[in-house]
């Protein structure tokens, strides 16, 4: 019997002819990243190293990144003591993939590593932060680890006891209708399946739907699949993801594709026709509380989140500037644009999305994950609503259990944004 | 109670201080607002730092050590932040639940913090649980419920006393 691409991966990273689900491997690590949560794992590295005589060496500095996105610039001096701490580290080991809070290279680690062409099909590649999943969009195998587990990897270069995880198989066919997005998409499978449908398993994504769908979007669809429990989202790498790392991320050297066998052996099979999908929305306070965007038409909202590592790449800003050229956003609501990285910011700006953002009234602000988490700007009162693009409406999210997120695709939130009520954009 | 259960160690009884539903989120456990606050001596202070019912516990002194939080499916969703875990270690509570997301229960392994993975596990505040490797008795009701092993690969771990442990074993017999 055939692999899925899961176990493709795990066995050239543990250096086997084959592996299947449920057996427990330790692949060599291809790519390890961490944001601001780095300070963390210093300390547990440290920890790790105390007692050995031996100097705490990381086993490829070549293969760490660290890019600082959650709270930039610094909001706290405990942040900013924080983020200086990472930096001495940095220097001292000589992690060239370090993203610091600069225009020329910032932006959210889940944009600065696909656009960076740090991520290749085939790879292992694991993250301090649960959207790792996203990397998957590249036919990566990419999942979130804790700081400590990271610590470990900073050590050996591999994850230890690491069970091979089942796969979903989801096929998606028919073309999405006019004003729907990836995001409508894998809303709705969350809605189907649960925030714990795919729980401890993997959703690999195919269909026409997936083939004729840009690097950006299929980013989308990775970047929510731990919304509904998976350890990771994978697309098969093809021509597009051979062109994105080209021509978007500037990779020269060679790409192997690694695809799952026609007989591979899935858990799942779902299948969806996206031509009939209406757009969704996930009410509060879970993100599998999905409706079509009509159930709850007509809700009063008072900011508008366009961004993240969700929705915030040039596509997302297109769309919404598309829809509020000339408009404006309406009285009584705050509407909030976080680009995913610099290289956006910049490519809106030349293209004059940003221009006519601001020109409606929106504030443009800088890359980062902003309000998603509720760390820093952007701050909900109580009672308020916010429609958002970002990817997690739990209870006090964006810092105030007080308040609901809705999310939604770019174009449901521009249209929104104009009336000030949630509102289909068709 | 330092470590997660394995069918070698003695039966622990643990009273329920709390209960909570499903799918209760990292962003509940451990507010995004004070994740600034990385080390596990200080994030102890945080915990269900928006559920007053936790505070009032904790201000009361009637959470003392080993006292469990029985939850529903999904307990952990969302993040990855490592607090979620230590937050709860700090507190020497055990997690008694229906289910447990991925890197939250790979976390409370790697920290030693108990979670008992428990599918049917039904309990109101205030009753004794006896937990054994594959059982939980709640002592209060009677009722007997079937516990999830967790997986061998992760008990290795338990059995090192945590991941930072378990790393070092295999750092120094690399070096030799």
């Amino acid at each position: 019997m055939g692999m899925t691409i899961v176990e493709k991966i795990l066995a050239r990273a543990t250096g086997q002819p084959g592996v299947r689900a449920g057996e427990v491997v330790e692949p060599a690590v291809d790519l390890a990243m961490s944001h601001e949560n780095a300070a963390l794992v210093i300390n547990q590295f440290h920890e790790i190293y105390q007692g050995t005589g031996l100097e705490p060496t990381i086993w490829d500095p070549s293969r760490v990144s660290i890019i600082f996105d959650h709270r930039v610039p610094a909001e706290s001096a405990k942040t900013a003591t924080n983020q200086k701490k990472v930096r001495d580290f940095v220097r001292h080991h000589g992690i060239a993939k370090f993203h610091d809070v600069r225009g020329d290279q910032g932006g959210i680690c889940h944009q600065i590593l696909p656009e960076s062409g740090y991520v290749r099909p085939g790879q292992v590649v694991v993250g301090t932060d649960s959207h790792t999943t996203t990397h998957g969009a590249l036919g990566a195998f990419a999942f979130g680890i804790g700081a400590t587990e990271m610590a470990s990897v900073w050590t050996l270069g591999t994850v230890l006891n690491l069970e091979v995880p089942s796969t979903i198989r989801v096929v998606v066919n028919g073309r999405l209708s006019e004003f729907v997005s990836p995001k409508d998409l894998i809303l709705h499978l969350i809605g189907r399946i649960s925030a714990r449908g795919a729980n401890f398993r993997v959703i690999e994504f195919h269909g026409e739907t997936i083939r004729n769908m840009s690097t950006s979007g299929r980013l989308v669809l990775c970047n929510m699949s731990v919304e509904a429990g998976a350890t990771s989202g994978i697309v098969p790498a093809d021509e597009e993801t051979v062109r994105y790392l080209r021509e978007e991320a500037k990779v020269g050297d060679e790409i192997a594709a690694v695809t799952p066998d026609a007989d591979a052996s899935y858990n799942q099979v779902i299948e969806i026709d996206a031509s009939r999908l209406p757009p969704q929305i996930a009410c509060p306070h879970t993100v599998d509380n999905v409706k079509p965007v009509d159930a709850v038409a007509g809700t009063k909202i008072h900011q508008v989140v366009v961004g993240s590592c969700t929705n915030g790449r040039l596509d997302d800003l297109a769309a919404v500037a598309r829809i509020m050229k000339g408009k404006k956003v309406a009285a009584g609501v705050r509407m909030l644009v976080f680009p995913a990285s610099w290289r956006i910011y910049t490519q809106a700006l030349r293209a004059g999305h940003l221009a006519d953002l601001i020109e409606a009234g929106a504030v443009v602000m800088n890359p980062g994950c902003g309000c998603c988490l509720g760390v820093h700007q952007g701050a909900l009162a109580d009672g308020e609503v916010a429609l958002s693009t970002t990817n997690r409406n739990f209870q006090g999210r964006m810092g105030n259990p007080k308040s609901e997120v809705y999310l939604c695709s770019p174009e449901v939130a521009a249209a929104s944004a104009l009336t000030g009520v949630i509102r289909d954009p068709r | 109670m330092t470590a997660n259960h394995t069918p070698d160690d003695a039966p622990v009884v643990a009273r329920v201080v709390m209960t909570l539903g499903d799918d209760v989120s990292t962003d509940a456990i451990y507010p995004g607002r004070f994740m600034a606050t990385v080390l596990p001596s200080e994030t102890p202070q945080y915990a269900f730092a928006d559920y007053p019912e936790f505070r009032a516990l904790l201000r009361e002194g009637s959470m003392p050590a080993g006292s469990a939080l029985v939850a529903g499916s999904n307990f952990g969703c969302g993040s990855s932040r490592e607090q979620a875990a230590s937050t709860l270690r700090g507190h020497n509570l055990v997690v008694v639940a229906r289910g447990f997301a991925r890197i939250f229960v790979q976390n409370a392994v790697n920290l030693g913090l108990q979670v008992v993975d428990c599918p049917e596990i039904a309990a109101s505040a205030g009753d004794v649980l006896e937990i054994t490797a594959d059982l939980v008795l709640n002592k209060t009701t009677g009722r007997r419920f079937a516990v999830q092993p967790l997986p061998m690969a992760r008990q290795v771990i338990m059995k090192a006393g945590g991941l930072i442990a378990y790393t070092r074993q295999r750092l120094l017999a690399r070096q030799s």
